[in-house]
């Protein structure tokens, strides 16, 4: 990249104009350079530059794109207009219409006209466009090099208006090129009446941005409306003498045409700036603020002080655009440099998404059309009879290409994706199709306002179109202002859609959703990094170094602790208000601010001491209801907080840990002791397994089960780690399954031959998600993100030689368990275990009646229910 | 400071004493009763105290059990926000009164806002 020698990025006027004001010149009226003025002006540039631009046509500004409209009959002249030349006036541009530069003098800072006429600037812009490529053709050209008559560009009014003007004479046009603007020629054309034949040299249409199915798809839908296409030809000649009369195709045959429409590509027009000396390759280099590059004189002048280029002239870090968000992209970075409005923009380059109607077909294409590299994926859905082609191209998890063709309900999602590199989903279909579950596209929109979208928090649209017109333009930005997507999160898709459509193209990500929590700006690997170095040891201390401005945030304090707890198991200082409430109780709190007790009852065994101490505890705290869990154990629910650690003495039981970001059972089914089926002990493997792993601390809950065949009675396919029997002494390790919120089988991870071998591996895999997964990341998120590849040869092969430090490191954190019902004894903080609600009557969840199944014996429901319906009792206004 | 103790009267104008500063752990919430009514207390590193409305209105969660930073409580059942200075909710739910709270010689003394 050249990047021109420039000291002062906008030079003081050297002569001094009229006005005092510098003087700005912009060579070229189309999209790019109007699009320059009108940026420039928005920044106040009118006030600090003297302004004059030339135009070859003789107009204000038009809408280039929309000549296909023109020359369809679907828009008139009037309706193209961006700027009329009164426009011009009005903002005191002094517009040169019709007016071609003939030079540019760097030396002297001038530019002559074809009038001969010169004009001083201090400042250039150069956005000279564009032209049709003519192809080699003999006999396209009269003697003095101007085209024979009928033959024309497709580029500006008027090769639009003598298009018309052709179509009201003649019958038969040819059109050279079925790329993008050929088809849209061909079409307006068609339409006009005329008898069209598209000639496109490669194999398929619009091969730039489609694959061959999708182009062949194409080809059905053009020729379906009267176009003919020949493909992988060309035109070898032209005929005619005074006017075109058709042209000749390699094979010798002949095809009349009474206009020859030349759409094989363009040519970007450097003429002035080559003989300026400015750098040229395939168009006019430019360096990331827009500025010319180029050698300097023998005089040592440099040709290239306040010189820059914009648009289809312009080529940027070697690639040249012609579509035309690129060229905004362009020009606002080039007003934002001339202004100083903003002194560090720079344009890093456009991923362009083009979304078209082609020939009445919709087509949407981004990125490559077709996988490259061997290890590139390739998504297809195709369904030819409806003209639906959609293809998306995957490399390394991340959205490389996408052509969407007849159906483009899906571009924004997939153009986000694009752009941003976002996640995709596992399910890679889930890309081109909505599947089952969440909403679609047309859905969402078709909404009502009241439609609930968010169960759990109760949020309509209306709330979440309403947070974004507040000015939530982020789809994090509108879950944390109205808390949808924030419960059980099966609903963040259609929210992520809703917010996409409400903010109608300006969405903008929130960088946060990177970081391992909200309070501080850092990816959990660059976080434990820092805390390591930095040997942070307490959430304060991970605040005051890190977090901006040294602010503590309570939204991260609970992913901190955990973190913290993973990486200084014996050294961690704790805070007890870093913890949520659950982690300080070590109980589940309940809707009515009462607490669930699950004693551990490793595998789901148990024994009748055990079941007489839970009865008797029921009864002696009067709990509102037992149940047995999905995890296989008891849950005491209505416990009160100040009887927490009296019911945990009288229980005599280990914690369950059903309350916490942490591992918190293994499910196991009879195994082999008493089950017919059984090849193996899984309730022992579950016993072991629990013991290994009890309560360690991991970034989201962590379910495990071994059973004892692939009958699978304890669910282990749906486990985040589940371990199946498969006979002579061999198991099975899953990773990554759910039956929640979210199901999916778990990822067969390794097939073991011991008992002892399965808890190492586990051991291992359960270690890595410790210290790599992201804060409430579940496994079925975790495994998906990492590969299974890459997780089989991290823990089975040690590919990255991380094995022995998982292995010690967990074996650090196992040792450093200790029963957290233990603190029962002497509460960690005064008032550990009192009551936040001193005053409401608990419980408040209705009970259910004494001696039904889940009701207590000795509960007085009478009594309950009216202490309830009394309510916080005294002036609780 | 013992005077002012439990008396219910004239809301908003007196000081309650809720007890020692030492019943009050850092970084954790309290509840206590002034002048019958309910106030969350919140101990901060500094040993500054913050003090709203004991239960969201969302939902009836105890904030005294909710999660605190310098600025914000967190509810502990749906995560709803306030402002601690203000009561203002900063996730869409009503807002909470806020109360004042200080240590006067090691007694926490609360007297009712809003």
């Amino acid at each position: 990249m050249t990047t021109a020698p420039s000291t002062t990025e906008v030079p003081a006027p050297r002569r001094g104009g009229t006005s005092g004001r510098r003087r700005l010149v912009v060579v070229g009226n189309g999209m790019a350079g109007a699009r320059t003025l009108e940026e420039l002006l928005a920044r106040g540039g009118g006030e600090m530059f003297d302004i004059t631009v030339f135009g070859d046509e003789p107009y204000g500004s038009y809408n280039r794109i929309l000549l296909s409209g023109v020359l369809a009959g679907d828009d008139d002249e009037e309706g193209i207009v961006l700027n009329p030349r009164e426009w011009y006036a009005d903002n005191g541009i002094d517009l040169r219409c019709g007016v071609r530069v003939t030079g540019v003098r760097t030396a002297a800072r001038e530019v002559v006209d074809a009038t001969g006429a010169v004009t001083p600037y201090d400042v250039l812009v150069l956005a000279t466009g564009s032209s049709s490529r003519v192809p080699p053709m003999e006999g396209v050209r009269r003697a003095d090099g101007s085209l024979l008559p009928g033959v024309t560009g497709f580029r500006g009014l008027d090769d639009t208006r003598g298009l018309l003007d052709a179509a009201r004479a003649h019958e038969r046009a040819v059109v050279l090129g079925g790329g993008l603007l050929g088809l849209e020629a061909a079409h307006g054309l068609r339409r006009q009446g005329l008898d069209v034949t598209v000639l496109h040299s490669p194999a398929h249409l619009m091969n730039q941005q489609l694959d061959a199915a999708a182009g062949a798809v194409l080809r059905t839908s053009v020729e379906g409306t009267g176009v003919r296409v020949l493909t992988g030809t060309r035109a070898s000649a032209v005929t005619g003498t005074d006017r075109v009369t058709g042209v000749v195709l390699p094979d010798g045959s002949h095809l009349a045409a009474d206009v020859v429409v030349l759409t094989a590509g363009t040519t970007p027009n450097t003429g002035l700036a080559e003989a300026a000396g400015l750098d040229v390759d395939r168009a006019v280099v430019v360096d990331d603020r827009m500025r010319c590059g180029g050698a300097p004189s023998v005089a040592g002048a440099s040709p290239t002080d306040g010189v820059y280029a914009v648009g289809e002239c312009v080529q940027h870090r070697g690639v040249v655009y012609g579509l035309v968000a690129p060229l905004w992209e362009q020009a606002t970075v080039l007003a934002d440099v001339l202004t100083g409005a903003d002194p560090t923009a720079e344009y890093r380059g456009s991923r362009t998404c083009t979304k078209l109607k082609v020939a009445g077909v919709d087509v949407a294409a981004m990125g490559l059309p077709a996988p490259e590299l061997p290890g590139d994926e390739l998504v297809v859905v195709a369904e030819p009879s409806r003209g639906v082609h959609l293809s998306a191209v995957v490399r390394d998890g991340v959205l490389v290409g996408a052509t969407l063709l007849g159906d483009v309900s899906r571009t924004p999602a997939l153009q986000q994706a694009f752009e941003r590199g976002l996640p995709l989903p596992e399910r890679r279909l889930e890309l081109l199709l909505d599947l089952g579950g969440g909403a679609g596209e047309g859905d969402v929109a078709d909404l009502d306002d009241d439609a609930p979208v968010c169960s759990c928090n109760q949020v309509t649209k209306g709330a979440i179109t309403g947070a974004v017109a507040g000015g939530c333009t982020s789809v994090k930005g509108v879950m944390d202002a109205t808390r949808a997507g924030k419960g059980c999160g099966t609903c963040k898709g259609v929210v992520g859609r809703l917010v996409e459509l409400a903010a109608d193209g300006a969405l903008t990500e929130d960088p946060s959703v990177h970081w391992y929590v909200p309070g501080v700006p850092l990816r959990k690997d660059e976080l434990v990094r820092e805390i390591r170095e930095r040997r942070l040891l307490s959430v304060s201390a991970v605040f005051a170094a890190l977090a901006p401005g040294g602010e503590p945030d309570a939204k991260s304090s609970m992913g901190l602790t955990s973190l913290l707890r993973t990486l200084w198991p014996e050294d961690f200082e704790d805070e007890r208000g870093g913890r949520f409430v659950n982690d300080r109780v070590h109980a589940n709190i309940q809707r009515d601010g009462t607490f669930s007790v699950v004693p551990q009852m490793k595998g789901g065994v148990t024994t009748a001491d055990e079941l007489r101490r839970i009865a008797d505890v029921a009864d002696k705290y009067d709990v509102g209801m037992i149940k047995v869990t999905g995890g296989q154990r008891i849950d005491l629910l209505g416990v009160r907080k100040e009887d927490l650690p009296k019911v945990w003495e009288d229980l005599g039981m280990p914690s369950g840990y059903a309350y916490g970001k942490s591992m918190r059972t293994v499910k196991t089914c009879v195994g082999s002791d008493f089950c017919r089926f059984g090849l193996d002990d899984s309730t022992q493997l579950g016993i072991d397994l629990e013991t290994r792993f009890q309560g360690l601390e991991t970034p989201a809950k962590l379910k495990m089960a071994v059973v004892g065949c692939p009958r699978n009675c304890a669910e282990a396919y749906v486990k985040d780690v589940g371990v199946v029997a498969v006979g002579k002494g061999r198991w099975e390790v899953y990773v990554g399954g759910a039956a929640g919120a979210s199901v999916r089988k778990g990822d067969l991870l390794a097939t073991v031959g011991s008992a002892e071998e399965v808890i190492t591996v586990v051991g291992r895999f359960v270690q890595l998600y410790r210290e790599w997964g992201n804060w409430l990341e579940r496994t079925y998120d975790f495994v998906p993100r990492m590969g299974l590849d890459r997780l089989q040869k991290v823990l089975l092969e040690d590919a990255g030689g991380l094995v022995a430090g998982l292995d010690a490191d967990l074996e650090q954190a196992v040792a450093a368990y200790r029963d957290p019902w233990q603190e029962g004894r002497e509460p960690v903080t005064p008032g550990q275990f009192r009551t936040a609600l001193p005053l409401v009557p608990l419980p408040l969840v209705p009970r259910r009646a004494a001696g039904a199944p889940g009701g207590t014996s000795v509960a007085d429901i009478g009594s309950d229910l009216a202490a309830a319906a009394a309510g916080p009792a005294g002036g609780a206004a | 400071m013992s005077a002012l103790a439990g008396v219910a009267a004239a809301p908003g104008h007196l000081a309650v004493d809720v007890g020692p500063l030492t019943d009050f752990a850092v970084g954790e919430g309290r509840a206590v009763v002034v002048a019958g009514r309910q106030v969350a207390v919140f101990r901060h590193a500094d040993d500054r105290l913050s003090a709203l409305d004991a239960v969201c209105p969302h939902a009836g969660g105890p904030l005294a059990d909710g999660q605190v930073d310098d600025r914000v409580v967190v509810c502990p059942l749906h995560l709803a926000v306030w402002e601690l200075r203000t009561g203002r909710s900063c996730s869409g739910q009503e807002d909470v009164a806020a109360h004042a709270a200080e240590v006067v010689d090691g007694r926490v003394l609360v007297r009712l806002g809003g």
